[in-house]
């Protein structure tokens, strides 16, 4: 201490190195691990590595990866959303309808985003200003939407989208480049929310919410309207992916996005959002909702039934939270 | 001149009278400590002043006129910061985005508000350094000591530039060198001409420092008198109620 001044204290990181920092993130050994299935699937089967098996992969995580970068921000915040599937079959109902009943894509794509993001407000609005549990709330709104969604649509499927039917395909099903097209609409959506939440006062604001509502509050911030925000912006990620997937599937019926909820706060969760609050990036939600996707895909690659994939996510979610359990025990020694 | 004067201030919570008629003033650059037992109504006291909620009844007056507080932003407009008990800080952010917190520095880059990361960890640096906290600005708040803490809550007070400053219990959880430390920082805001309000159950710590104390009991307030002319007998009489009113 006798020759460091305080300045030198203050100055000095609290990062040994690079590398000590890389391997102190989930997200790096969930990456390490999402790359080392992928190199066993390319070894065990000439199945994995071909163009038409990692379209459908990628193309598949990217419904998932969508609404995990919405609801690592409602998890960052210390909420929860259950209400996605659900906004999902409500946003591609709405846009189906409206475009069968002769509108362009140009009116029924917006309208569906709103229906979405009208749901998130209702969670949102319950959370923030009435104070209840967001489990709850949304465990409503999970119930609600797809309900609407079948009143809307009379529970009938709708495969017939009128003049703009195949402009509807070709946004949801098409790809530019080899990569579906729901991939690249990931990729933008990643980037703008690592962007926000590493670089706008709104990122810094929800996960303030999310380690210490009243520390947050009593310095100011506004926490009632960072909660309603969180619960839009994934509501509008829900929105989005009910638009693509109708576009992807050429028809919409009532189950879509059913049980959806469950593989996406996995992804959120396995990518390193905290269930406490406080935590999470947009980063380690899409290799989240990669990693499992890869595992979903090799069960079926290696004939393994389906009927197990259920099992694998709930372990992950297990595994996921125990760790993080692990590590705040340790912590407080 | 009377920076915050409080007149005839109540406070209910329902049938709960956690203060009753309750006034004091304070002038620039002097220190009042402010004790009572638990429940006395300290911490309601803190939270009116603070902008947390308003008076039932009564007038805050700030350099003389008449003010309503109705948002803690609305306090930190008038020059008032709080350094709260439990210190409010988010443990799993680091100590310049503690420091920065609800008034973040942004630059624009071609018209979208950004955070400024480096000029918030800079100026977190300076601050920590005035304090003589070695405290680093890039750390999470989650592996700092009590000391490091409580410079971290201090640091908050000195980024504006603060008229009154609200302590709730600074000294409560930190080491005996740090307790030290802690009193001449109160010495030197007090040196600044901000008015330090000191709220302590330690009574060498409010006789360290204080000008004048202020004492509550059962949301009343039974004494208000230099601390040159009391004494911590006194006191610990009037916050018991041994002695009535002095």
């Amino acid at each position: 201490m006798a020759t460091t001044s305080i300045e030198e204290v203050i100055g000095h990181s609290q990062h040994r190195s690079a590398l000590a920092w890389v391997a102190s993130r989930q997200t790096f050994w969930i990456f390490l691990a999402a790359v080392i299935a992928c190199t066993l699937l390319t070894l065990s089967t000439d199945t994995f590595a071909t163009e038409r098996n990692l379209f459908n992969v990628t193309r598949n995580f990217a419904f998932v990866g969508i609404i995990a970068l919405g609801m690592t921000a409602v998890i960052g915040s210390g909420g929860i959303d259950l209400s996605v599937g659900s906004s999902v079959v409500l946003s591609a109902i709405v846009v189906g309808a409206t475009m069968a009943a002769g509108y362009p894509i140009y009116v029924a794509v917006p309208l569906a985003i709103v229906a979405a993001l009208c749901v998130g407000l209702f969670n949102g609005i319950l959370i923030a200003y009435v104070a209840m549990p967001p489990f709850v709330v949304t465990l409503g709104t999970l119930a609600i939407a797809r309900s609407l969604a079948m009143v809307l649509s009379g529970n009938k499927m709708i495969y017939q989208f009128g003049p703009d039917h195949d402009l509807l395909l070709a946004l949801g099903g098409g790809s530019m480049l080899g990569v579906a097209n729901p991939v690249f609409v990931l990729a933008a959506l990643a980037v703008a929310t690592g962007f926000a939440f590493r670089w706008t006062r709104w990122g810094r604001h929800l996960y303030a919410v999310g380690g210490n509502e009243d520390a947050a509050r009593m310095t100011g911030v506004r926490v009632a309207r960072v909660k309603v925000s969180v619960y839009v912006f994934s509501a509008f990620t829900a929105g989005v992916t009910g638009v693509l997937e109708v576009g992807w599937l050429g028809g919409v019926t009532t189950n879509l996005g059913q049980s959806m909820e469950l593989s996406v706060i996995a992804a959120a969760v396995i990518g390193g959002a905290n269930l406490a609050g406080g935590a999470g990036t947009a980063f380690g939600a899409v290799v989240g909702a990669a990693l499992i996707e890869v595992i979903r895909n090799s069960l079926i690659l290696l004939g393994i039934s389906t009927f197990w994939q259920g099992t694998f996510v709930g372990a992950f979610i297990l595994v996921a939270v125990a760790i993080e359990r692990l590590r705040s025990i340790r912590q407080r020694d | 001149m009377r920076i915050l004067e409080l007149r005839g201030v109540s406070k209910n919570f329902g049938a709960i009278h956690a203060l009753t008629e309750v006034s004091f003033a304070i002038e620039t650059g002097e220190v009042v400590g402010l004790m009572g037992d638990n429940g006395a109504g300290k911490s309601t006291l803190v939270k009116i002043i603070a902008g947390n909620f308003p008076p039932s009844s009564g007038q805050i007056l700030i350099r003389g006129e008449a003010r309503e507080l109705r948002s803690p932003r609305d306090a930190q407009r008038e020059g008032i910061e709080i350094v709260y008990q439990d210190l409010a800080l988010c443990d799993n952010l680091t100590a310049a985005a503690n420091v920065f917190l609800g008034r973040e520095l942004v630059r624009r880059v071609a018209g979208v508000p950004v955070l400024d990361h480096r000029a918030m960890v800079a100026r977190a640096a300076k601050l920590f350094a005035e304090l003589k906290s070695e405290t680093r600005p890039r750390d999470v708040v989650r592996r700092m000591s009590g000391g490091q803490r409580q410079a971290v809550a201090i640091a908050r007070t000195r980024l504006t530039d603060p008229k009154i400053v609200l302590m709730d219990e600074p000294t409560a959880a930190i080491s005996v060198r740090q307790v030290a430390e802690v009193l001449d920082l109160i010495r030197r805001l007090r040196d600044h001409g901000i008015a330090v309000i000191l709220i302590s159950h330690r009574m060498p710590d409010v006789f360290a420092v204080s000008d004048r104390v202020v004492i509550l009991r059962r949301g009343r307030l039974v004494a208000d008198k230099p601390a040159g002319q009391s004494s911590p007998q006194e006191v610990t009489g009037l916050i018991t109620g041994a002695i009535e009113t002095a």
